[in-house]
């Protein structure tokens, strides 16, 4: 039974794990906190967390809920991508395809359709949990408002996304949608014209929306995401949280 | 232009060593105005790449053939150009079939005599008139003319008073 042990330990004495991981064994609090501070995934972690923080709440993991559910829209919505085309009629002929043809099809695209449901409902429930424990007090405003631009993100993605199956549902949503996008004074008629591509939801609409759903605001979720993560650490986790319960601060 | 005026106007009584733009500043305003300008051509030629010039939408003028397709008294849905052609006595009309609300497109129900909107149930009279809301407008009536053959041509970018008709 030893040998395993002696084993990792031999990998850990490695110069390949050396040269990935930049240390030895983490055997001591300062080598464990270089362990944290020195990998780019953990950095933005504290080095030590009370056994409090990680008690399970009922509306504890909304967040990380919903990044997990923006993890599987990620993997599904690149997997839905090897099969669509965004030109129309294709792009409909593609999505009855991924439903009645591809093997798993309806799987990959049913987990990503309602994933993406359920990531507008938990993105809302991580919201009203945040404020109604008043995490959008001081020092937590800025990280409240990034979390404001996520909220839009994410139903600016739902909304480009509604668009990609290019049935009547999809078709009259975003014509309905565009049209109170022209009800914005003096440039509405303008920005709609610029959305679409035209005036009328027609090819270049859908290609629009696809690039925005596939591209620009993934990676701008990513980044957001990102700040938001940090921050959670930086201010001190979620809520105000002047005290504990046992009264250190 | 403001680093001069507050040389000259703001701070006259400074010794010229402490007041005159250095050359690092002034390198620094110029760079800083250069990438203003640069930035703001990259915004209007963003904004100009994404209008498109050339759309392949369908036409805006059509011919809705021979008046005499179009019996007395009857308000006939054109499915591709989204427009009723309405003949009375009085003669013929084209009215928008395309929502005031939020651009879907309406239902002629013959049994109640009024155009219907299936996506927030805006009403109007055949002729356009609002019955009932969320529509904020009455649907618009097209220019309708008779070609020199003798058809109806609609042009859906000229809209006209209601009460202008094409004389049968």
């Amino acid at each position: 039974m030893t040998s395993i042990p002696n084993a990792l330990e031999t990998i850990r004495q490695s110069r390949v794990w050396k040269s990935i991981f930049r240390r030895g064994p983490a055997l001591t609090n300062r080598t464990r906190s270089i362990a944290v501070f020195g990998n780019l995934f953990l950095h933005w972690l504290p080095v030590k967390v009370r056994e409090k923080s990680l008690r399970v709440r009922a509306a504890y993991y909304l967040g990380s809920l919903s990044f997990l559910l923006f993890l599987i829209l990620v993997i599904t919505g690149v997997l839905l991508m090897f099969y669509y085309h965004p030109a129309a009629p294709k792009a409909y002929h593609d999505m009855k395809d991924l439903r009645f043809v591809v093997s798993n099809g309806v799987f990959l695209r049913n987990m990503h359709r309602i994933g993406a449901h359920l990531m507008v409902l938990l993105v809302f429930a991580h919201l009203f949990h945040v404020f109604y424990r008043g995490g959008y007090k001081p020092p937590h405003e800025f990280n409240w408002v990034i979390g404001v631009v996520l909220l839009l993100l994410t139903l600016f993605l739902s909304y480009t996304g509604y668009l990609l199956p290019w049935d009547q549902l999809a078709f009259w949503a975003v014509t309905v949608g565009t049209n109170i996008i022209s009800a914005m004074p003096v440039i509405g008629s303008k920005v709609r014209f610029v959305t679409l591509g035209g005036n009328i939801v027609g090819e270049n609409a859908l290609l629009r929306f696809y690039v925005l759903h596939v591209v620009i605001l993934p990676l701008l979720a990513v980044l957001f995401i990102g700040i938001h993560f940090w921050r959670v650490q930086k201010d001190g986790g979620l809520t105000v949280k002047s005290k504990d319960d046992d009264g250190r601060d | 232009m403001s680093e001069a005026k507050s040389i000259d106007g703001m701070q006259p009584a400074k010794p010229q060593a402490a007041t005159a733009v250095s050359r690092r500043d002034f390198l620094g305003e110029i760079t800083l105005g250069a990438l203003g300008v640069a930035g703001l051509g990259a915004g209007a030629l963003t904004y100009q790449y994404f209008s498109p010039n050339v759309l392949f939408e369908p036409a805006t003028t059509f011919r809705a053939g021979n008046p005499d397709l179009y019996p007395l008294d009857s308000v006939t849905f054109l499915q591709d150009q989204q427009v009723y052609i309405v003949r009375t006595p009085g003669g013929f009309y084209a009215v928008s079939a395309v929502c005031t609300h939020l651009g879907c497109v309406t239902q002629w129900k013959a049994e109640a005599n009024m155009i219907a909107c299936p996506c927030h149930g805006s009403k109007f009279t055949p002729e356009g008139k609002k019955i009932e809301g969320p529509a904020p407008r009455p649907l618009p009536h097209y220019s309708i003319t008779l070609t020199a053959d003798g058809e109806l041509l609609v042009d859906k970018l000229q809209t006209i008073k209601t009460d202008q008709v094409l004389k049968a």
